[in-house]
């Protein structure tokens, strides 16, 4: 065996490709958890159809799973991977395009065969017919090489093939100085039931790591040291989906108040439902209804019986919940929607990310029925933005949104995490009417003056009983009333709660990273806070001056939102919908922000984006006296 | 909380007006449950009475106990979040037929087969009120309405079949006007551990008067079902009922029965000796013969079986919810917070003090 050079590198992006039964995901998501122990910084995205198993080998059959990792503070998933694993010609196929050129690929040559090529329909082989030019192609007989190093192992020939993407783990494992103590301990304890199905995962991926070791086909092989510029803490990785679910634990525990969660699985947001089902010790209640109105009802129901009531679903569940969101702006009582947001409209794209429901979370109701409206940044502020939406619930006696997204949901990155005695203490918020002391009637639609929240008084308080519904109520005893200046009143009323919130969040700020003295503010809300930082870092680094801006309340907005955007002189807001937020801006502050927008269910590349802000800080230039409003 | 001894009907009266167009069968069904209340021997306070849409929806606006008038169809979810949350609450819906078995269908079957803590009350006037008029789903076919002028083309529902092939454990049904029957049917849907079900055939005086009148009118015409009795009915009890072939019910006379004014009996039916007569069993495991039963009229136009159909014990929802809850603390203890934050493999970066992670030192 030959000694191998080792090329210290700063950052990689990988893809995994192959069938969605080729366990792409597993691999990518094994690879992520250690480079993420090994203390390197990651961002991932994972792909997948909609379709459990589109028929194999074909194109629409192809499941990725792309991971960036660093020795820095990275902030996407790499806008185009510097290494291709491809299990079979349908996954080189559909990914070549997003490779540049010197880029590294592996194949596993074993399924270039011809009815292989014929169902990923390739004409010719790419391997011989120049497809490849330019890149640097490796080919391993993984399937072979798999069920080789299983030989002695009592498994039919299918389930031995099935380790193959633990052959390829080992491999890429090698070649990037990962350990494989914590795959293999993860797959002991994975397969404790199946002790044979265990040691055939854990030979094979050793015999990758091994292969990488000694085949003269790799002279060369990587180390990424680990993240320094992290904030320092103790970390863990964490999806978004985790971090949400997380969230809303901490909120019950922090508040007093047992969670409910009422819900319909849906894409991408089943896995929070998942997720707090695992966690019933904690006195976590998960109801999973016969439909999402009932999921959203029996939230509902449960806020009114005293517990903190949520749903979680995506834009079509929100869509079929959406009467029963009115009635709980109606009743003003705390309840948390999340929607993990997905392609859209109807059942669009449904493992794809887009960000094209705030309107609907605005707007989205029959009659004025203004509700807040929080989004999540990245995996890890989804715990954050769970917990603020359940502050202003409890605290406002309203219905909250909570967004995330696709890529939210399925995406990993380190998590610092927080200290329990940090986060927010909630106890006093939910403030039960206590039972009356000498007979005092009892009135519902009395409001707090500071916040306008009515009264919380839950069953089981003897002398508080009162009746609340979707009809309009009086103000003060909440009898049905069809008085028009009640009306008009209880209107207003319902709206100046929310808009009362604007003061009891912070601030708008620009980021650390932006320049004091830019024409240009970029704008931003959800999953696309990552592509624009780092749009706005190699903005910067090619000397170019920028701001950047991120919105996590999305109604009411900070207090000083006009004023911060009038500072500037062009604002730029990327969308992954046709302008959204750019909508509201333009409509609540007249500013004249520009809109950039692109669909394609997936997250901006940050080259992309650089590109654009660039074009913006020109056009700035150009016209010395243009003023965004 | 309050006395419970010493409740009222008075006490679970709110101070509400009433709303229901006057000589609606709702006032009668809203004096009886609020009769029935203080037999719950429930404190005022651990009753919530939820509802959805449509006349009978107004409902808890008028009992002086916690209410929840929620959206159309949506009332057995709402309740279902609320008893499932708080299984110390006694959680009733108060519905009709649009709200339950039209727009709210969905949630009715399924909130009796999970068998929730509920009581529904299901006021069926074959009509949608509200609205002034529309046929409903327990509409008879051919109904005129204004949505049906030429007659509606749809078989209506057998509320208390769909009942049973929902696998509710509680079904029964009553009248509006039979307050001694209909208080005794909603105490002992209430005293039910789990979801119950009552269909109460209610008189809409404006837009489908006399829907009922062969049964609420023609007592005899009542086939008053009674655990282990012989199904039996008429003035005289000269009707009755017999197991005829697989799993079929056929109306018969009673051999020696006295027969009422001017009628024969054995000419239009066959006549069988008292001791051949089905005896009703309502806690048959099987629902069959139950569903048997609620076949021997489709609709109210005949003899019509009211009573208790079926009461069968099974777990109750809530109740096992709380036991999973329970169960899980015992295993894992409970939660803590920081320990389900920080999880099993974490690193450390900084200054830090190093915790439980795997280590990072790059070797396999």
């Amino acid at each position: 065996m030959t000694e191998k050079t080792v090329e210290h590198l700063d950052t990689v992006t990988i893809r995994f490709a192959g069938d969605s039964g080729d366990g792409m995901q597993l691999t990518g998501n094994r690879f992520t958890s250690v480079s993420a122990l090994m203390g390197n910084d990651v961002a991932t995205l994972p792909d997948f159809p909609a379709e459990i198993r589109a028929p194999a080998g074909s194109l629409p059959g192809v499941s990725g799973f792309q991971l960036h990792f660093a020795d820095h503070d990275i902030l996407t998933p790499g806008d185009e991977p510097d290494v291709l694993v491809a299990m079979n010609p349908a996954a080189l196929k559909t990914n070549l395009d997003e490779l540049p050129r010197g880029a590294t690929i592996i194949l596993n040559s074993d399924a270039f065969t011809k009815p292989n090529l014929k169902k990923a329909r390739y004409d010719s082989d790419p391997r011989h017919d120049g497809s490849l030019d330019g890149y640097r192609v490796y080919e391993v007989p993984v399937t072979e090489l798999t069920i080789g190093a299983l030989e002695d192992v009592d498994l039919s020939k299918k389930a031995k093939e099935r380790a193959k993407n633990m052959f390829a783990l080992g491999l890429m494992s090698w070649m990037y100085s990962r350990p494989l103590d914590p795959t293999v301990e993860w797959i002991e304890s994975k397969f404790a039931g199946a002790p044979e199905v265990a040691a055939a995962n854990i030979t094979a991926l050793k015999a990758g790591y091994n292969f990488g070791e000694t085949t003269e086909l790799f002279s060369h092989r990587y180390d990424v040291d680990p993240a320094s510029d992290l904030p320092p803490g103790t970390y863990r990785q964490i999806t978004g989906n985790q971090a949400i679910a997380y969230g809303l634990v901490a909120a019950a525990e922090r508040s007093g108040l047992p969670l409910y969660l009422g819900g319909y699985p849906i894409t991408p947001a089943s896995d929070v439902l998942h997720e707090l089902a695992r966690h019933k010790n904690f006195g976590v209640r998960t109801f999973q209804a016969e439909d999402e109105i009932a999921g959203v009802g029996a939230a509902l129901g449960a806020s009114f019986a005293g517990q903190l009531g949520a749903t979680v679903t995506s834009g079509p569940g929100v869509a079929l919940k959406t009467e029963t969101i009115g009635l709980a702006v109606a009743v003003e009582l705390p309840l948390l929607v999340l929607n993990i947001q997905r392609g859209g409209p109807s059942t669009g794209l449904p493992t794809k990310t887009e960000q094209a429901d705030l309107l609907q979370a605005m707007f989205g109701r029959n009659g004025e029925a203004p509700m807040p409206v929080v989004a999540a940044s990245t995996p890890g502020d989804c715990f954050d933005t769970a917990l603020e939406g359940a502050r202003i619930a409890l605290k406002y006696r309203t219905p909250v949104f909570v967004l995330s997204d696709g890529y939210l949901a399925n995406g990993a990155e380190p998590w610092r995490i927080p200290d329990v005695q940090d986060l927010p203490d909630l106890t006093e918020l939910p403030a039960f009417v206590a039972p009356p002391e000498d007979g005092e009637p009892f009135e519902p639609f009395t409001r707090d003056p500071e916040t306008l929240a009515r009264p919380w008084a839950v069953p089981g308080t003897p002398g508080r009983e009162h009746r609340i519904g979707g009809l309009e109520k009086a103000a003060g005893t909440g009898n049905i009333s069809y008085d028009p200046d009640n009306h008009h009143h209880m209107t207003q009323m319902r709206q100046g709660k929310v808009d009362r919130i604007a003061h009891d969040i912070p601030p708008l700020e620009v980021g650390a990273d932006s320049d004091a003295d830019a024409d240009v503010l970029v704008a931003g809300w959800g999953s696309t806070a990552g592509p624009i930082k780092a749009a706005v870092r190699r903005v910067r680094a090619q000397g170019h001056k920028v701001a950047r801006v991120h919105f996590h309340h999305l109604n009411p907005m900070p207090a000083n939102t006009g004023e911060l955007l009038g500072r500037y002189r062009k604002v730029l807001v990327p969308e992954m919908n046709n302008g959204q937020l750019s909508f509201l801006l333009r409509a609540r502050y007249l500013v004249d922000a520009v809109g950039y927008n692109r669909i394609s269910g997936l997250p901006f590349g940050s080259g992309e984006l650089a590109d654009v802000i660039v074009e913006q800080i020109r056009a700035a230039e150009q016209d010395p006296a243009g003023a965004a409003r | 909380m309050s006395d419970v001894q010493t409740l009222t009907r008075k006490d679970f009266s709110s101070d509400q007006e009433v709303r229901w167009c006057p000589g609606c069968g709702d006032y009668a069904i809203l004096n009886t449950v609020q009769g029935v209340m203080p037999d719950l021997g429930l404190p005022r306070e651990n009753i919530v009475f939820v509802s959805g849409i449509g006349c009978a929806a107004r409902f808890p606006y008028y009992m002086e106990t916690y209410g929840f008038h929620g959206i159309h169809g949506r009332a057995p979810a709402i309740a279902t979040g609320i008893a499932s949350a708080r299984p110390d609450l006694k959680v009733f819906v108060a519905t009709g037929d649009g709200d339950a078995l039209s727009i709210g269908g969905n949630h009715l079957i399924h909130a009796m087969r999970r068998n929730t803590n509920i009581t529904i009350l299901m006021f069926n006037n074959q009509i949608y009120g509200l609205t002034k008029g529309q046929y409903s789903p327990t509409s008879e076919l051919g109904k005129v309405t204004k949505s049906t002028p030429q007659g509606s083309l749809e078989l209506p529902f057998n509320p208390v079949s769909v009942a049973l092939g929902a696998e509710a454990s509680f079904v029964a049904r009553s009248i509006d006007n039979e307050r001694q029957h209909l208080a005794d049917m909603i105490k002992r849907a209430a005293d039910h551990p789990g979801a119950s079900f009552v269909e109460i055939y209610q008189n809409c005086n404006i837009f489908n008067d006399g829907a009922f009148d062969a049964v609420r009118k023609n007592v005899p015409n009542q086939i008053r079902l009674e655990h282990g009795e012989p199904v039996r009915f008429g003035e005289h009890g000269q009707h009755g009922v017999v197991m005829a072939g697989h799993s079929e019910l056929e109306v018969v006379d009673v051999a020696d029965a006295e027969p009422a004014e001017g009628e024969t009996l054995g000419v239009q039916r066959r006549l069988v000796p008292a001791e051949d007569l089905l005896v009703h069993d309502a806690h048959r495991d099987d629902a069959g013969l139950a569903f048997a039963l609620s076949r021997l009229a489709h609709t109210p136009v005949g003899p019509t079986p009211i009573g208790l159909f079926r009461q069968v014990e099974r777990p109750e929802y809530a109740e096992q919810m709380q036991a999973q809850l329970d169960d899980a603390r015992l295993r894992k203890g409970s939660g803590d917070l920081q320990s389900l934050l920080t999880g099993n493999d974490t690193w450390t970066v900084g200054a830090e003090p190093s915790t439980n992670g795997h280590g990072g030192d790059g070797s396999a």
